[in-house]
């Protein structure tokens, strides 16, 4: 096990070093200067050329990236073109905003998507079936941005219940767990949470209606087990897979909230992408997408652990 | 008894809620931002002019400021942390500044001319202890001519230019005097100049009417009143700055009372706001949307006349409809009864019948019409709303016999387009190019557009114009400094550039915003910017 875990860790350097050269590569290839990121449009030329050499972006793009790796080994993701803060100073508080959005669409999206997903598989071919299939299908097809507005609509601006935007009346700064601050994180979490649902929904339904077809089923039935009992086998056959998914819907989550988060005004890494993306912030867009890749890695990592704990039929060579 | 004690405590309870809530609201007006980040605080701020009008102005102030007190003329330059200047009559290129007495930034510390000194050398003096960078690309290109700054005594200031420039004044609007004493004491507590800097972000010190008490990074921004101001004070006690950058959700967030003023309302969600009892103001604001012509020979709009029928094909009150009111027809640069109209002899209006008059004298017709190709973004600050706008441009110009066809940039590319020129491969062998401009400034409404010097890739003359009537006329605005005779020598540059038809003038936004009823004592100048110093909040 501690070979494997040492293995996996090692496994994540190359990806980490190829993420960076992909995400550099992808950057540069991408239209448009990082320039404008610190001069206005109208800005003369020498006054361009002059920020370009004070920036260092006149060097060939593999000194750049190697000056750049170099940075990012001894812990350092550089500094904002824009803002002149270290990346990381925005970055961990984006994070921690984004990881507490994550978590709470995950906790709405799998509570409603097992239970949900455990009634279809259940009650396969019945009206319980229909409208949990129905909900999961509605909830992988509609378009999350454009849920969010349409709650914004009526929650916010219709009945006035809940707040359009932000995370809390003085920021993400002054977060505290109590409704005044909780009421920010309700709309943006149940705009999160539906593709999540939808999907554990559907993969629920498959696994529960494929176990309850097997014959050790019959059997624990035959053997006169309860319901509840016959329903802790069919959760220790149905979890590892349940929780593959789950971790991947997670890592989907940290750096799949972009719209989302610009919807809401919510101070995550999606709205610190979005607009280091407009504003052509390389070292913010390098920074986060590294540390956001090496998050998904960690997690997929951490899935794979508690998988083969969960079962130990899965083995690992 | 009992009962009676707890109607007694319930009423009270009930009658406190709203003054308690009153009175946390008192004083505070929050606005949503279009930004997506808190404009930079340090005193050169970036996010074009949105970060001059709320982390600039209200924080900071300059050697000359823009009158912002009417909304029924012109905004000109005023006197700002200076009193009066003047050039110097044997040698045009060095001028005098006379300081303000008695103006202290927020730390205590004096305004004097050591603190212009420092603030000059800050983005112009690569040797300067606390030069830094990121606010040269922010500043000096606002400031072409300015060299140095030399102190005459404690009150007055030299600066110097690399050649006689008139329009100096108007460009200190945009150097902002930052404390030099704030920044010595955070320098002392910092590893390098830039961590100063970025301290001094944090906690800044300017003489604004504003003073910035609390600053979280992307979130939000809370300026209070400067109650040691030395003009008049602000009638707010706290302004709140929040980035919205989507215009839905800044709809939104106004609608259910989270702020109370926005930046550019969503266009469709106008009528909603109105409904709610929402203010709606706009103003002419010196902006200008047009497709600036690329004047190669090959271009079918180094022709005058393919441009004067151009400009009048459009039917500028069509498009004014398409976008809910919030624009104004642009017939020039400025508009009829600015001081830099002049008198142009050629009438830009829609007048389809002479645009097909023109485009026949000039070898076109519908056996052979007009092909253009147009640069354009699908959006962007200042861009309005591009791509239906263009589209609408499109259609109405096919009734003249011209065939627009667009490459359709993203904004961030367009504008490195826009430096390269239309000669560069970049603009793939576009005619035009639909790049939006500030007009508040001589010197970015047209010398930058006008004068053969400032051919791209060395400024913003993107279509190669080159004519030395032109470089005369901008040559006599910037030697002319008696302000009356350069404000006359600028009309002449303005008609003529009317007259040769420079630009297909299109629009000037109208900056549109939303606000609560609550806000009281707002003023929309015909400016980029507002003075915060006037709304309170009810």
């Amino acid at each position: 096990m501690l070979l494997y875990l040492v293995r996996r860790v090692l496994y994540a350097v190359p990806i980490a070093l190829a993420v960076g050269l992909f995400c550099f590569m992808l950057v540069q290839i991408a239209p448009g200067d990082p320039i404008n990121a610190i001069v206005p449009p109208d800005a003369p030329q020498d006054v361009v050329e002059q920020v370009r050499r004070d920036y260092g972006l006149d060097k060939p793009l593999p000194i750049q990236f190697a000056l750049w790796l170099g940075k990012v080994v001894q812990g350092d993701l550089g500094t904002s073109l824009a803002t002149g803060r270290k990346v990381w100073s925005d970055l961990h508080s984006a994070i921690g905003n984004t990881l507490m959005l994550a978590f709470a669409a995950s906790l709405i999206g799998f509570i409603l998507g097992c239970v949900l997903g455990g009634l279809a598989g259940t009650f396969r071919g019945t009206l319980v079936d229909r409208a949990a299939t129905t909900f999961a299908v509605a909830g992988v097809s509609v378009p999350h941005y454009w849920l969010g507005m349409v709650l914004v609509v009526i929650f916010s601006v219709q009945l006035n219940w809940l707040p359009a935007m932000g995370a809390g009346p003085g920021g993400s700064a002054d977060w505290r767990w109590d409704w005044e601050h909780i009421q920010h994180l309700v709309l943006p979490a149940i705009t999160l949470s539906v593709i999540p649902m939808g999907i554990v929904t559907r993969t629920i339904r498959g696994i529960v209606g494929e176990i309850m077809n097997q014959e050790f089923v019959v059997a624990l039935r035959g053997k006169g087990l309860t319901r509840w009992n016959i329903f802790v086998h069919v959760v220790k056959n149905a979890a590892p897979t349940a929780l593959a998914v789950m971790g991947l819907q997670l890592g989907y989550l940290m750096g799949g909230s972009i719209l989302v988060e610009t919807v809401f005004s919510w101070p995550g890494t999606g709205l610190l992408l979005n607009s280091a993306i407009f504003q052509r912030d390389l070292p913010v867009l390098q920074g986060t997408i590294l540390v956001l890749a090496m998050f998904f890695v960690g997690l997929n990592l951490l899935v794979d652990l508690v998988q083969t704990a969960l079962d130990p039929r899965i083995k690992r060579a | 008894m009992r009962l009676t004690t707890f109607r007694r405590a319930l009423l009270a309870a009930a009658a406190a809620l709203p003054l308690a809530s009153a009175a946390m609201a008192q004083g505070t007006i929050r606005i949503g931002m279009t930004a997506a980040d808190i404009p930079l605080t340090h005193g050169q701020p970036d996010q074009g002019f949105e970060g001059n009008r709320f982390t600039g102005i209200p924080l900071y102030d300059a050697l000359t400021a823009w009158d912002l007190s009417a909304s029924d003329r012109a905004s000109t330059v005023i006197p700002g942390l200076s009193t009066e200047w003047a050039v110097d009559a044997t040698d045009r290129t060095r001028w005098t500044f006379r300081l303000r007495p008695g103006v202290t930034f927020h730390d205590g510390s004096p305004f004097n001319a050591d603190a212009v000194v420092w603030n000059v050398r800050k983005v112009l003096d690569r040797d300067a202890p606390h030069y830094d960078s990121r606010q040269v690309g922010l500043t000096a290109s606002r400031m072409p001519t300015l060299r140095r700054a030399e102190k005459i005594d404690d009150m007055t200031v030299a600066l110097i230019t690399s050649e006689p420039d008139s329009l100096l004044p108007i460009n200190l609007t945009n150097l902002f005097m930052a404390s030099p004493t704030q920044w010595e004491r955070l320098r002392a507590a910092a590893p390098t100049a830039e961590a100063a800097w970025n301290a001094f972000a944090a906690t800044p010190s300017g003489t604004g009417p504003f003073r910035l008490t609390r600053f979280v990074p992307r979130e939000r921004a809370e300026m209070t009143r400067n109650d040691a101001y030395w003009g008049t004070k602000a009638r707010a006690e706290r302004i709140v700055l929040l980035p919205i950058p989507e215009a839905n959700a800044r709809t939104a967030a106004l609608l259910s009372g989270q702020v109370d003023w926005i930046e550019a309302p969503a266009p469709d969600l106008v009528p909603q706001l109105r409904a709610r009892g929402m203010t709606i103001t706009q103003n002419t604001q010196p902006h200008v949307w047009p497709w600036q012509p690329c004047f190669l020979p090959s271009s079918p709009l180094s022709d005058v006349r393919v441009r004067r029928a151009i400009n009048l094909g459009i039917d500028r009150e069509g498009l004014r409809t398409l976008l809910g009111g919030f624009m104004q027809p642009a017939v020039g640069t400025v508009p009829p009864g600015h001081p830099w109209w002049g008198n142009p002899s050629f009438n830009i209006r829609t007048d389809k019948a002479e645009a097909r008059r023109l485009l026949a004298e000039a070898g076109y017709g519908p056996q052979r019409p007009v092909n253009l190709r147009v640069q354009i973004s699908t959006s962007g600050s200042g861009q309005m709303q591009p791509l239906p706008m263009n589209e609408f441009l499109q259609q109405d110009l096919k009734s003249i016999g011209v065939n627009v066809e667009f490459d359709v940039v993203e904004w961030n590319t367009l504008f490195g387009n826009w430096r390269r020129g239309c000669q560069d491969a970049s603009a793939r062998g576009v005619h035009a190019i639909n790049v939006s401009y500030a007009a508040m400034d001589p010197f970015f409404a047209m010398v930058r557009f006008y004068d053969s010097k400032m051919a791209a890739p060395v400024s913003n003359n993107w279509g190669q114009f080159n004519d030395p009537r032109f470089d005369a006329l901008v040559a006599e605005a910037r030697t002319t400094f008696e302000p009356v005779a350069r404000d006359a020598a600028l009309a002449r540059l303005q008609a003529a550039g009317v007259d040769e038809a420079l630009m297909i003038f299109i629009a000037h936004d109208v900056s549109p915003r939303a606000m609560s009823p609550r806000v009281q004592g707002y003023l929309q100048p015909q400016s980029w910017f507002v003075d915060l110093r006037l709304p309170s909040i009810r």
